[in-house]
């Protein structure tokens, strides 16, 4: 989620909305104790869902800039959590690159547990995730693929982002275990990143013994 | 020059990457904020449950023979939300590169400021109770005290601006002591609503 207050012009209108907030509690309160109840939960409801839908409308990134690298080469952003190093990928990949002076970047996120994550315990994810990227672009490599890679953010929105500002892609892979297995998939990553990101997107699952 | 010879003519470290799309200053007075909001938080936690396990008193609160001057208070907080939109308007103003609006809105944000702090020390003086008269006393002091407080701090961020400001400082380029000045005033005036209803009011 984007920090909705990025200013002090910001700020001021959140400061008059609070206004409003609270002076319909207390003229709720005034007339009775339960309306007043009432006009808080309802209000904080309204803002709770107010904030979850601004989330799912927020715009896409700006286009980004022209990428500064050869006119010819083509350069392809894979995100890939378990599914890095399999089969149905590595055809894909095959595909996209075949004809082309084509660059592939890796991106594993380092996925962690949501207690890891708040406990800030991140330094096995990391170590997992540069483990599967290692041996991906070894298997990339090997099919005649250049490829390079990074461990990313545990959250695969923010790790694109994240290597959007220093790659620069031309298009984006997104690789998921089939629906019903994939967490991506159930939490809308592939629809999200088609929708913030300015950028083609080709969506991979990957069936893993 | 093509744009890969540009990008490979940088020399140094390579630019800054701000993935929040916020700036460092900007960024770190919200974190402060953050870590505020959580100290306040604690306050009330107290203040809400002193409030519920004292229902000894017949479902009166204050306590009997505690008066919470809600109008004086009232009127201090409409001195405190007027200071807003003087702050507001002083970094419209350079925004605008209207230094005299600058400087005015500053002026008067310090002022209103400044009325706000001394009106709550009168106010303590002639309340009649202190700190050690029930928890409920306690509380009081503590949530408007440490409120207090983070207007003396707010006041005395406004005074540098002032004196910037005086001195020529910002521009409509450069404003960001400005800019994150004001998210702190706001972020004052922000607290004091929700203090004096949830102290004064409820």
């Amino acid at each position: 989620m984007r920090n909705p207050i990025r200013s002090e012009a910001d700020a001021f209108r959140f400061v008059l909305l609070t206004i409003g907030y609270f002076a319909l509690i207390v003229i709720g309160s005034v007339i009775n104790v339960w309306l007043g109840l009432g006009v808080f939960v309802g209000l904080t409801l309204g803002v709770v869902w107010w904030i979850v839908s601004r989330r799912s409308r927020e715009p896409p990134l700006p286009p980004q800039a022209p990428p500064p690298h050869p006119p010819d080469e083509h350069r392809i952003l894979v995100v890939a959590n378990e599914t890095v190093g399999g089969a149905e990928l590595l055809t894909t990949l095959r595909a996209h690159v075949s004809g082309r002076n084509a660059r592939v970047h890796v991106v594993s996120p380092a996925l962690n547990s949501p207690l890891r994550h708040w406990v800030s315990d991140e330094d096995p994810a990391r170590e997992e995730a540069q483990a599967r990227l290692d041996r991906s672009l070894a298997a990339m490599r090997a099919a005649g693929v250049v490829a390079d890679g990074e461990v990313g953010d545990g959250d695969p929105l923010q790790a694109i982002e994240d290597a959007l500002r220093t790659f620069r892609p031309d298009e984006l892979i997104v690789s998921t275990h089939p629906p019903g297995r994939s967490h991506w998939l159930e939490r809308g990553v592939v629809e999200k990143a088609r929708e913030r990101f300015a950028l083609p997107v080709t969506h991979v699952t990957v069936e893993l013994p | 020059m093509t744009a890969f010879a540009e990008a490979h003519d940088h020399h140094g470290p390579p630019p800054i990457h701000y993935s929040s799309r916020v700036t460092p200053a900007v960024l770190g007075m919200f974190l402060f904020i953050a870590s505020e909001i959580m100290l306040f938080g604690s306050f009330f936690t107290v203040y809400f449950f002193d409030r519920v396990v004292n229902h000894s008193f017949g479902g009166h609160w204050p306590p009997p023979g505690f008066h919470r001057p809600a109008f004086v208070a009232g009127v201090n907080t409409l001195i405190l939300v007027t200071s807003s939109f003087t702050m507001h308007w002083a970094d419209t103003s350079i925004k605008r590169g209207n230094r005299a609006g600058l400087q005015a809105g500053l002026v008067l944000t310090l002022l209103l400021g400044l009325t706000f702090l001394l009106t709550q020390v009168i106010e303590y003086h002639r309340l009649g109770f202190n700190t050690g008269d029930t928890s409920f006393a306690a509380t009081f002091f503590g949530l408007t005290g440490l409120h207090g407080a983070h207007v003396f701090v707010g006041l005395t961020i406004l005074s540098v601006m002032t004196i910037r400001a005086f001195r020529g400082h910002f521009s409509p380029e450069h404003h960001h002591g400005v800019e994150i000045g004001g998210i702190y005033w706001h972020f004052v005036d922000v607290m004091w609503i929700v203090v004096y209803v949830t102290v004064y009011l409820l």
